[in-house]
């Protein structure tokens, strides 16, 4: 670094580092992503030598990793798969909706609406304790048997009724806990400026609750996707099912592998959307928080 | 900057104290806090609420505010609006008085500018960029316009605090109550704050504050009253009431504070 450099670096504003440092950075950087990378090739390679020398491991890879049966039921499996995406993409809004209604209603304080909290509370109650499976079945096969005038005797669509339900009961509570973790002070502080109650809920209250409670919703629409599958047993042909018609054709469970490969496909971009989410929150809110 | 009631107002009005709390009552549980207190601030007094931690000081701002529901008694604004009555609208007398509290409570989701503006905007209904307008030039005045941009936990404690007395401004209220304003702030920050008071005062706002800067007490305050055991022990100009105490317990409260 020349006088004139030094100079220049100390009368302007913009940050200065020594470029030897600069270089030792780079070669630090450089020489840990090498050994990352070697590390993890290495385990590999020791893991696989392992699992193939292993005596049960032809019969393993003939039933469960068979090159040909993947090949042949993937195009199948993904096109079912569509189903579950579609489901799921229906399901989740509608989700939303329902949870953070029956938040807000159990709020309410007005004692007219005490009978509306007192369902909200009931339905909450009820849909945690029953498992999903049982209420996709009691609305699949119940509902469309009762012959009502003008209800979709379609199962998907009673099942994707049940979904809603059962995780709508969930999300509520997510919302219910992201709402009272904002803090009093915050509510008294919207209302002492003449905000009224509504607009302290949805100005204040609301957008950091929601904020708050992003990363569990995350979680909560990483398992929907999961459960999506539930909707099997009612019969639509979604990937589960398909890939359950291409393995008892064969007698192979390949299928099953490709399937989950598809579930893990779509969870992973979700998941790591999630962290990213949460970091970024961490680094809005500053560093002391 | 604009100040609530215009010219008419204040004449028509002239003589009528800005707030009249009469024999106010309120208790939590079996804890007697305010026992039957009065108190005046007339328009453009700057009036100095001390007395010793506990003494009521931050739950009579509170009712004067309506976030908090007095017992018994009437709290006045402008000789016209009971806050105390039964159906007070709560709403309207927020609009004309504001406060600002000790942990500053900015909303942190939002910008400096949004939390100076949220008020204007959803209360008194005025348009976006008018508000906007308003807000800056108040910021600039703070010698905040530059964060307007930043979210609140991105500033100092002192820098926090005055966008809370800007916010609270912006609403233009006919009087501010400050609770403890510079008691969470470091020594070095509490300068500042107290000089956007000094500033405020300058322009002829009417304010109720509570707070334990005895030496700021004396500079800026017009009146300063005492409270100990829920009423009003002693009052006066500060001279006479932190210089001269004519009360025993306000004595022994300063002898206190001294150590
Ligand atoms: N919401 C509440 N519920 C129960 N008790 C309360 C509540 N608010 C205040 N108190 C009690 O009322 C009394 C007066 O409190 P207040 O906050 O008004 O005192 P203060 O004069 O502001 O004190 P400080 O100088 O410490 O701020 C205290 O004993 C406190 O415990
Ligand atoms: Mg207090």
């Amino acid at each position: 670094m020349t006088e004139a450099e030094t100079a220049a670096a100390r009368a302007g504003s913009t940050p200065y580092v020594d470029p030897a440092r600069v270089r030792y950075r780079k070669r630090h950087a450089v020489r840990s992503a090498a050994i990352g990378i070697l590390s993890l090739l290495v385990t590999t390679a020791i893991v696989v030598a392992v699992v193939v020398r292993t005596p049960g491991w032809p019969a393993v890879q003939e039933t469960f990793f068979n090159p040909e049966e993947f090949a042949a039921s993937f195009p199948e499996l993904v096109e079912a798969f569509w189903l579950n995406i579609r489901i799921f993409l229906i399901a989740e809004p509608l989700i939303l909706i329902v949870g953070l209604s029956v938040a807000l209603v159990r709020r309410l304080r007005n004692p007219l609406f005490l009978p509306l909290r007192l369902l909200a509370t009931v339905y909450v109650d009820v849909f945690r304790g029953v498992p999903t499976l049982l209420v996709i079945l009691l609305l699949g096969f119940g509902v469309p048997a009762l012959d009502l005038q003008g209800a979709p005797d379609d199962v998907l669509v009673w099942g994707i009724v049940a979904l809603v339900l059962s995780y709508g009961a969930y999300v509520a509570e997510v919302f219910r806990a992201g709402i009272d973790s904002v803090h009093p002070s915050q509510r008294m502080a919207a209302r002492s400026l003449g905000l009224s109650e509504w607009q302290t809920n949805r100005y204040v209250v609301l957008p950091q609750a929601v904020r708050n409670v992003t990363p569990p919703l995350l979680n909560d629409f990483i398992s929907l996707q999961k459960d999506t599958a539930l909707v099997s047993v009612l019969g639509p042909i979604e990937v589960l099912r398909q890939a359950q018609i291409d393995a008892s054709f064969n007698f192979n469970y390949t299928p099953y592998v490709a399937a989950a490969c598809l579930f893990i496909a779509l969870t992973i971009p979700m998941t790591r959307f999630a962290d990213w989410l949460q970091a970024r929150q961490r680094r809005q809110r500053g560093a002391g928080t | 900057m604009s100040r609530g009631g215009d010219m008419s107002t204040v004449q028509v009005t002239a003589g009528v104290p800005m707030l009249q709390v009469t024999d106010v009552w309120k208790a939590f549980g079996n804890e007697s806090v305010l026992r039957g207190i009065s108190l005046d601030v007339r328009r453009h007094e700057v009036v100095v609420l001390i007395g010793a931690s506990g003494s009521g000081k931050s739950t009579l701002l509170r009712c004067i505010n309506g976030l908090e529901a007095v017992d018994a008694g009437t709290i006045l604004l402008d000789g016209e609006i009971d806050v105390t009555a039964f159906k007070a609208d709560l709403d309207k007398v927020r609009r004309r008085v504001g406060i600002v509290f000790q942990s500053y409570n900015l909303f942190p989701h939002l910008t400096v500018l949004d939390n100076v503006t949220l008020g204007p905007r959803k209360v008194l209904r005025e348009s976006a960029s008018s508000t906007q307008d308003r807000a800056r030039a108040l910021l600039a005045r703070f010698g905040l316009l530059e964060k307007a941009g930043d979210y609140p936990d991105r500033l100092s404690g002192g820098q926090q605090q005055r966008v809370a007395i800007v916010r609270a401004l912006a609403m233009s209220p006919e009087i501010l109550l400050f609770d403890e304003i510079t008691s969470a702030l470091d020594p070095l920050l509490v300068g500042e704050v107290l000089d956007a008071v000094r500033e405020l005062k300058s322009e002829g706002l009417t304010i109720l504050m509570a707070t334990h800067e005895m030496s700021f007490a004396r500079d800026v305050a017009d009146r300063v009253c005492f409270l100990n055991r829920g009423v009003v022990c002693e009052e006066g100009p500060p001279q006479q009431v932190l210089g001269a105490p004519r009360e025993e317990a306000t004595r022994a409260f300063l002898a206190h504070l001294l150590g």
